[in-house]
């Protein structure tokens, strides 16, 4: 170092030739994109450098995927269809529907349940009706291969009715059969909760820090001493944020699929749709992250007010439970959390094989959480 | 300064914030190539008068022309033609010097070679390094070479020195010269008369808002003394700074 300074003297005469050819090339025009993807690709370079960008986008929703990819599923429920035009006073019906872990779907056409039985939404399918000219039932059940652990419960729990001794009159048979369909695996659940949990926190938590760090080193004071817009900030982030989430979402969507068997039914046009919604997700919940940047006196007061976000949506938005699981009070509001309509859209897309259009009104829904949410980030973002 | 053509003209500035006013019916020149110091104690309106040159804050009235622009209506203009230091301003987390020198260069739309610029500076060795990481003198070095990315004409630097050891202190000196020297007119806000004296062409005191003198150092210092002022203490061919860099040498401690 010493050197440099004491060798200072000749390097003047550079600095002067030096600085006079460059006056000459000053350019004129000032170009916005330029300077919005000068930002992008820095913050690209400071998100993929901060530890916590990669704990919350990667390692959490990695581990919970591990934990819950080996845990399986817990509280089973079985849900069987009952064949439209069943008779629903026979004694087999009634007996089931008394059984607690069986709930039974009516009202649904056969083609419905047709479907829903290749998706593994319903486990089985049944059908009673009177024997000709007997005061026998005969029962037919379609079990489906996308459902198999559960239907294998189904049949001990039919096996017992049909040797119990008061339901051993009325019935004469039992008729079974297997459709195939695509197996529905916990991964398949998991997978999309947490993807959408990661685009929730990475969008959240890092907008929030970002831009409170970033107004309170007075860095984005500095920015606007040069020619850079707003807009170019903001939109330069937002690259930046989403294409570290795309990454991440990438990355878990490739990871369970090689290492975990997630269901990916069109392949790869089922991960550029997934990546499209992540897209939509991180944009919405970037909204939250610029209220809570606004809003936030110092960086303490981010991750509490973060978490008055997150959390509620961790929880209720069917990112570990399907939704269906809650008490009937609770379901309303897990229908009013974005992360739901995230969550429900991408299980839609990978396992269903929907196409973005399919799945049009929950797009439609965090649109409408998008709009609201900038309408009030504008209002509270603050600059300096 | 030769050359009298004003680069910066100020006319009546003020500024209210609610009931206070930073700053009262301000005028002054700044010169074409010249270093320009503003004094004056803490809370005088300094950094508030820079910051709506650099037009970073509004105005409540008055008038500035920064190079034939004004600050009302072509700060985008004006952006393009200073260099801003800002007290105690960071820069973007996690990023090291030369990838700093590349955001900065996107945001002003110029075409440099971020070594060259740290090179202007002294930092090339530190090129990897993060700002974080730097020492006092290679921050404020750091923030002048961000201020130099777009050829300004004028730079503003408020407070560049304070915090400084004697050597850092008297090397960002030579800097700011060589920085004139290249035809680059130069604002500074300085606590240190020493600084103010060695450095600047002409200083404007600030008080409460106010202009309350503007010359040439040496002419203020000779109206102070043909006024019948003295000091108590008969004045030595030598200080104790002096004394300092006799001792510890000239060369940096970074």
């Amino acid at each position: 170092m010493n050197d440099n300074n004491i060798n200072a003297q000749p390097d003047r005469e550079e600095l002067n030739s030096g600085m006079k050819k460059e006056n000459i090339n000053r350019i004129s025009g000032y170009s916005n994109t330029k300077a919005t993807l000068a930002l992008a690709k820095a913050s690209f370079r400071s998100i993929i450098r901060s530890p916590s960008a990669v704990v919350f986008t990667l390692a959490f929703p990695l581990i919970f995927i591990l934990v819950f990819g080996f845990l399986g599923g817990g509280g089973t429920h079985i849900d069987i269809g009952i064949s439209p035009g069943s008779d629903l006073k026979n004694p087999v019906i009634v007996m089931l529907e008394k059984t607690g872990m069986i709930r039974l779907v009516k009202d649904k056409s056969k083609k419905d349940f047709a479907k829903l039985l290749e998706k593994g939404n319903v486990d089985a399918m049944i059908d009673v009706h009177r024997k000709v000219n007997s005061v026998a039932y005969s029962v037919n059940v379609v079990y489906t291969s996308a459902s198999m652990d559960k239907g294998n419960i189904l049949k001990s729990v039919l096996n017992n009715l049909f040797y119990d001794k008061n339901l051993k009159p009325s019935i004469a048979e039992i008729k079974e059969s297997t459709i195939h369909g695509r197996e529905y695996k916990t991964i398949d659940f998991i997978l999309p909760g947490q993807l959408g949990f990661s685009l929730l926190s990475t969008g959240v938590f890092g907008t929030a820090f970002v831009f409170l760090s970033l107004r309170q080193t007075l860095v984005i004071k500095r920015f606007f001493a040069t020619p850079v817009k707003r807009s170019s900030i903001v939109i330069g982030e937002g690259i930046a944020r989403i294409g570290f989430a795309l990454i991440g979402a990438l990355f878990i969507i490739v990871l369970g699929n090689l290492f975990f068997g997630f269901t990916l039914v069109h392949g790869a046009i089922t991960v550029v749709n997934m990546l499209v919604l992540a897209t939509l997700g991180v944009i919405v919940f970037m909204g939250f992250g610029f209220i809570i940047s606004g809003i936030a006196k110092n960086e303490s007061m981010v991750p509490p007010i973060s978490n008055i976000v997150t959390l509620p949506q961790f929880l209720l938005s069917g990112t570990f439970f399907s939704i269906e699981a809650f008490p009937k009070w609770l379901q309303p509001i897990s229908r009013a959390l974005p992360l739901t309509y995230l969550n429900d859209a991408m299980r839609k897309v990978a396992f269903e094989g929907l196409n973005l259009w399919d799945v049009k009104f929950q797009i439609m829904i965090l649109v409408i959480w998008g709009i609201g949410i900038y309408a009030v980030a504008v209002k509270v973002f603050k600059w300096e | 300064m030769e050359t009298k053509k004003a680069i910066i003209s100020v006319k009546n500035l003020v500024k209210k914030y609610d009931d206070f006013v930073a700053v009262q019916d301000l005028s002054f020149d700044v010169y074409e190539n010249e270093i320009f110091g503003l004094l004056g104690p803490n809370g005088a309106g300094k950094t508030t008068t820079l910051e709506i040159i650099e037009t970073l804050r509004a105005k409540t009235s008055g008038e500035i022309i920064v190079d034939g622009f004004s600050v009302d209506k072509q700060a985008h203009e004006i952006k393009q033609i200073i260099g801003v230091q800002l007290q105690a301003a960071g820069y973007y987390p996690n990023l090291n010097l030369i990838e700093l020198i590349e955001l900065f260069a996107g945001l002003y739309g110029a075409n440099i070679k971020p070594m060259e610029m740290l090179e202007k500076v002294n930092l090339q060795d530190k090129a990897k390094a993060k700002y974080k990481a730097l020492s006092g003198g290679q921050k404020q070095r750091f923030s002048i070479a961000t201020t130099l990315i777009n050829q300004p004409k004028i730079i503003f630097l408020d407070e560049p020195t304070t915090g400084l050891d004697p050597q850092a202190r008297r090397n960002l000196w030579d800097l700011i010269t060589e920085i004139r020297s290249n035809g680059t007119t130069v604002v500074i806000t300085t606590h240190y008369m020493d600084e103010a004296e060695q450095l600047c062409d002409r200083v404007a005191f600030v008080e409460r808002g106010q202009i309350i003198a503007l010359d040439t150092p040496d002419n203020l210092i000779d109206k102070l003394v043909s006024s019948g002022f003295e000091r108590k203490k008969e004045v030595k061919k030598a200080n104790l700074e002096d004394v300092f860099i006799n001792l510890t040498g000239k060369e940096w401690r970074e």
